[in-house]
């Protein structure tokens, strides 16, 4: 994984967010152990201290818990889990309809403008396995990179 | 023994002729941080160090590592990093890692030729045939390669490149352990952010502020390189 960070909010913040990403994915299983602390510092290239911080505001949320003298695991709970998923999808969507006010664009037109990207998606999959056959290496190529 | 502060400073003040490079500080570095000094040229960061050191004396109030006044008790905890070139140059860099073996008791050679090893320094080298950014990096992995209680780092990172400041800094976090600190004077505040708990900004001898850096980009909005231009504005 990616440990890059922004800098206008704290750090500890950012790795609770990232390690919270890594739950949600799967990349923590629900109930397995986590690195420790250490490893986890490591990894992320941050102070230990900022580290067990963030791994606090974890545990504070119930995303994690720890165990005395064996670590900390991720909760086995799913429900959990998923309802961490919801709420940091409703937070894009939330961002992401702030930039289409900002630009004035109407519900109804973000509606259709998602409806077509989609579509859009779609039918240039379809048409770029089309057209490999008779345009060649090249376009091939691109074609891929694209997807 | 175990103070729960590790360097303490009260009124401290060092005067040169009709300068004042330190004026009345007042400040406590409690143990298992890892802190930044950071402040613009001639603010005072290097003349801490020395008195830190005992390289110079105060010439008012008193500074404390581990209850004492620097001496022969405070350096055998505290791991000093120089600003400057310091080490006899004709020696090579096994020979250094020898002799620092025989200086300091909480020396680790193991530790000291990993690095070597790592950064991929040929330990034959005599001193003076290493470049500048090379020598720097002898130099911290011999002053990281103590088991300190206190490491005081004057811009250890300065003449580094960005891929062995990494490796560095890494080294400095991995090193941590719950009753040593750790000072850092530098001003490539952005390469050592994310590796610090609290910084100090210093400024004509006087400390400005002395907060954790994610209180500062909590309250502030910013990273503490941002806060630091700001502050310092010329």
């Amino acid at each position: 994984m990616e440990w890059n960070f922004d800098n206008q909010r704290p750090i500890y913040t950012q790795l609770a967010e990232m390690i919270r990403m890594c739950i949600i994915t799967g990349i923590y299983q629900p109930g397995s152990r986590l690195p420790s602390v250490r490893e986890l510092a490591n990894e992320a290239s941050v102070n230990p201290n900022t580290m067990q911080k963030a791994l606090s505001e974890l545990e504070r949320t119930g995303l994690i818990y720890a165990v005395r003298t064996s670590g900390r695991f991720v909760t086995e709970d799913e429900e959990k889990i998923a309802s961490a998923r919801r709420e940091l999808a409703e937070g894009e969507v939330e961002d992401f309809l702030r930039k289409m006010r900002d630009l004035g664009i109407q519900k109804d037109e973000v509606i259709e403008l998602i409806r077509r990207a989609e579509t859009d998606k779609r039918s240039e999959t379809a048409g770029a396995s089309g057209k490999t056959g008779d345009t060649g290496e090249n376009s091939r190529t691109g074609d891929v990179y694209d997807e | 023994m175990m103070n729960e502060n590790i360097l303490t400073c009260r009124n401290l003040s060092k005067n040169y002729a009709h300068l004042s490079a330190l004026s009345g500080i007042n400040m406590n570095i409690p143990r298992g941080r890892i802190i930044g000094l950071l402040g613009p040229n001639g603010s005072g960061k290097t003349t801490f160090m020395k008195i830190a050191n005992g390289l110079i004396v105060p010439s008012e109030g008193e500074l404390l590592i581990g209850g004492h006044r620097p001496g022969p008790e405070t350096k055998k905890i505290v791991s000093f990093l120089p600003a400057t070139e310091y080490l006899p140059s004709w020696m090579s860099v096994e020979n250094l890692v020898r002799f620092f073996s025989d200086f300091f008791t909480d020396f680790n050679s193991e530790k000291a030729k990993g690095m070597l090893k790592r950064l991929d320094i040929d330990p034959k080298a005599r001193l003076k045939t290493l470049s500048k950014g090379t020598k720097e990096k002898v130099q911290l992995i011999l002053a990281m390669s103590r088991e300190a209680e206190l490491y005081l780092l004057d811009e250890p990172i300065g003449g580094v490149d960005p891929a062995a400041r990494d490796y560095i800094l890494n080294t400095i976090i991995t090193n941590y352990n719950e009753s040593a600190s750790v000072i850092i004077s530098t001003h490539l505040i952005a390469d050592v952010e994310k590796v610090l708990d609290d910084v100090i900004f210093i400024q004509n001898g006087q400390i400005q502020l002395c907060r954790p850096v994610d209180e500062i980009r909590e309250q502030e909005g910013k990273s503490v390189d941002a806060y630091f231009r700001e502050v310092f504005r010329c």
